[in-house]
């Protein structure tokens, strides 16, 4: 057993190895997240050795999780003691020379960007410190445009830490918030606390934690369960990913708080298999937090035991649906049953269960340490915190951003985001993935919160946003979606397994310039009866993509059926690609390019296309070095 | 991997992942991971093994593997490319890629190629928007690609190039 002051000691001497990895002669980290990896972050952190040995210097060389900024991957954070941390992107491994010759030599940099310098930042609140970083700007010293409208809390550790070393996390004041717990708090003290701080589950669904907290300690049934839904499926989201990569301590402190909240003694965590490093980081965690007597029996020489294993998914959508996951943990088919009873009175093998997601339990050690004060004040009344939001699709920047509750959709998307790319036009946002709804540019300005989402007819999601430019089709958009909910609806109640089947079909028919006025209603007729017919959120949800597009971009629906015609040029069967006789030089290239041989014409003469035989695949517009094919 | 060249199953390699299940509850699924981790997809021999000694029925065991994605009834092709049609690839043009594949490799997703060389597989959502489209061939993920590109790295993966 270990006990309160052996993890005090064992803290002090994580705080002192620390502080040496810090101020190392040379310290060197490399963002080893998925992101990071698929980016070519193991040949970097090879080069760095390579370059290390090269110039003869001894370095402190760490990994660390996701720092957000996922169109500069892979990066790199270098620091010689006493100078500035500065952080390069596009660092791949051919890219470390100049990096070096940059930092040592200070020759500019040609290939790789210099992103900004990174700067720990340290919030001090009640005796208590959040530990986080930012990027400031090595010429006007100011917070990088990325950094400037965000606020880390649930991601303070992402990108400062490695994630693979527990005393990492204790040097970041990890699992104090369970000292404290387990040696002040009744557990109604604790999901009093909890409810105070006004924490909404960050699942999408925004139901009070601290309730739910409540309901489960008072049902009075053992084993109690404690689950993690890191089942992240919406297509476009790895808030989750991020978290479990770059600080999985922070998720598992958060369940053991709420397994000692609700009295549960066994816990789950519940993650998707497309996800292999966050499951190796979060069992690489677990065994460390075993080792230290953070879990077991006897937890910190309390009377309060608690395990937890991970459980891997195989391959289902619905399976981030509470009673679908639970299902599945029990070794079925992943199909939901209908509530009530709630799982916080019949879960897990009908036992009393909680399921949160994984940023919920995240945040929970935060508010013990900084207090529920300090949370309820950081964003809106109604929805306290920060969000954590994966920005992708047409936009600048894309990445992993936290900002605080209320922020505009504007903000996000023009001041984090940088805006549309090659200067086109915003179209659409959508939040909260297949189940979710999209906000044209006249929503812009609605506050990112739970309840102005849902006025606006978006939804807060789990935390997928992804833009969309001129050149999407919202009909193609929505039916994308469909495909998306059709081939992922369990099958077990038909208004969602026939419901999407049906609605498919009419985009189907529309996008492939078949649609008739009459299908317009026909979809609101069936969503409709998804909507109040479904057995669980998959189903109920699964319209609102369709409905939100058709709400805002009805003229594109009617331009897909009246005029047969897709304004934004996507959909195969409705467009022509033309060669502008003006502007191609006769290369050749497309010709050669073309797999259905539809191009032809002499060289260096403007060549032309065979609508006929034209199948629109588009490779002879990305091929044409000129911009000379079109498509209307 | 334990299947022969002829096709022959070799049933004694579930002998160590029953034993280490044995005790568990609810262990058909991590069951099923291993069985197709040991033998590349899920025999049925070996789907008929484990209601056996599971006790359960052999429709149960059909029901869940057919239930998700991530099992195999079939052997799949010696390589197997997954491309992501998440939102953000969708948006980036996963569908002009699929394109190229089915021209270049004469295969539907969800195919594999008669020679047994190439699968090809969507996927959604491999949690790496911001490289998308994104593809991943045996294991290695591949962002930010273009149709050219894809193709010519699968010829070389494979050998055709």
């Amino acid at each position: 057993m270990v006990f309160m002051a052996e993890l005090d000691a064992r803290r002090q001497q994580a705080k002192e190895r620390w502080e040496q990895k810090i101020n190392a002669d040379v310290y060197i980290t490399v963002g080893m997240g998925t992101c990071g990896l698929a980016a070519g972050a193991g040949d970097t952190l090879a080069a760095v050795q390579e370059e290390l040995e090269r110039r003869n210097l001894s370095a402190v060389i760490g990994q660390v999780g996701c720092v957000g900024m996922c169109s500069y991957e892979p990066m790199l954070e270098m620091q010689a003691k006493g100078q500035p941390r500065v952080n390069y992107g596009n660092a791949t491994g051919s890219n470390v020379p100049e990096i070096f010759a940059a930092y040592f030599d200070e020759t500019p940099v040609r290939k790789s960007v210099v992103v900004g310098e990174m700067t720990p930042t340290i919030t001090q609140v009640n005796g208590s410190a959040l530990h986080s970083l930012s990027f400031v700007d090595p010429e006007d010293r100011g917070k990088i445009a990325f950094h400037q409208k965000q606020l880390r809390v649930v991601l303070s550790n992402c990108g400062l830490i490695d994630p693979e070393s527990i005393d990492d996390y204790l040097a970041a004041d990890g699992y104090e918030a369970l000292a404290e717990v387990l040696a002040e708090m009744t557990p109604e003290e604790l999901i009093e606390e909890v409810t105070q701080s006004g924490l909404r589950g960050r699942g999408g669904g925004g139901f009070p934690a601290g309730v739910k907290w409540g309901l489960a300690r008072k049902t009075q049934r053992w084993p109690k369960y404690v689950i993690c839904n890191a089942d992240e499926g919406d297509p476009g989201a790895f808030m989750d990913r991020s978290v479990l990569e770059g600080d999985p301590h922070s998720a598992i402190e958060g369940m053991i708080i709420a397994g000692y909240a609700i009295g549960a003694q066994a816990g789950y965590i519940y993650c998707r298999a497309e996800y292999p490093l966050a499951i190796r980081r979060l069992e690489i965690a677990l065994e460390q937090a075993r080792e230290l007597g953070l879990l077991g029996d006897n937890i910190l020489g309390s009377d309060f035991s608690f395990d937890m294993v991970v459980k891997e998914g195989a391959g289902a959508f619905v399976c981030g649906e509470e009673t679908a996951l639970m299902a599945s943990i029990q070794g079925e088919r992943g199909q939901p049953w209908p509530r009530p009873p709630y799982p916080a009175v019949s879960g897990l093998w009908q036992q009393p269960s909680n399921v949160n997601n994984v940023k919920s339990y995240a945040y929970v050690p935060r508010i013990i340490r900084m207090g529920a004060e300090w949370f309820k004040n950081l964003g809106t009344e109604g929805s306290p915190g920060t969000a954590v939001f994966a920005l992708t699709g047409m936009v600048n920047r894309t990445g992993l951003i936290e900002v605080p509750m209320g922020i505009t959709m504007r903000e996000i998307i023009y001041d984090v985001g940088g805006g549309i790319p090659m200067g086109r036009k915003f179209k659409a946002v959508q939040t909260g993935g297949p189940l979710g709804g999209c906000l044209p540019e006249e929503h812009l300005d609605t506050p990112v919160d739970f309840d102005s989402l849902r006025a606006a007819g978006a939804v807060m999601g789990s935390g997928g946003m992804i833009v969309a430019d001129e050149t999407t089709c919202m009909v193609e958009f929505a039916k994308y979606f469909m495909q998306f909910a059709c081939d992922e609806s369990c099958g077990k109640c038909p208004p969602c397994r026939i419901g999407s089947t049906r609605m498919l079909e009419i985009l189907e028919r529309i996008t492939g310039g078949e649609g008739k006025l009459e299908d317009l209603d026909e979809i609101r007729r069936v969503a409709r009866g998804m909507q109040t017919g479904s057995l669980c959120a998959l189903g109920q949800l699964a319209p609102s993509p369709v409905m939100s597009t058709l709400r805002h971009f009805e003229d594109e629906y009617r331009a897909h059926i009246e005029e047969e015609r897709c304004p934004a040029g996507k959909c195969r069967t409705l467009i022509t690609y033309e060669i502008v006789a003006e502007l191609c030089t006769g290369c050749m290239v497309c010709g050669r390019n073309c797999p259905s041989n539809a191009i032809s014409g002499e060289k260096r003469q403007p060549h032309v296309i065979d609508a006929e035989l034209c199948e629109r695949c588009g490779l002879c517009t990305e091929v044409c070095k000129f911009d000379a094919i079109v498509v209307y | 991997m334990g299947v022969s060249s002829n096709g022959d199953v070799d049933l004694t390699l579930m002998d160590e992942v029953f034993g280490k299940y044995a005790q568990q509850e609810g262990a058909l699924i991590p069951i099923l991971q291993a069985a197709q981790a040991t033998y590349g997809y899920l025999p049925g021999e070996v789907i008929k093994l484990i209601a056996d000694r599971l006790g359960v029925s052999l429709g149960k065991v059909y029901g869940v593997a057919t239930f998700y994605a991530q099992f195999y009834l079939e052997r799949r092709g010696r390589h197997v490319l997954k491309l992501c049609d998440g939102t953000a690839c969708h948006v980036k043009g996963t569908p002009i890629l699929m394109t190229a594949v089915e021209e270049e490799f004469d295969i539907q997703p969800g195919e594999t190629s008669e020679n047994g060389e190439l699968s090809v597989e969507i996927v959604y959502c491999l949690g790496s928007c911001a490289l998308a489209p994104v593809a991943v061939l045996d294991g290695e993920v591949m962002g930010r690609m273009r149709q050219e590109m894809l193709v010519r790295r699968v010829k070389k993966h494979i050998g055709t190039d």
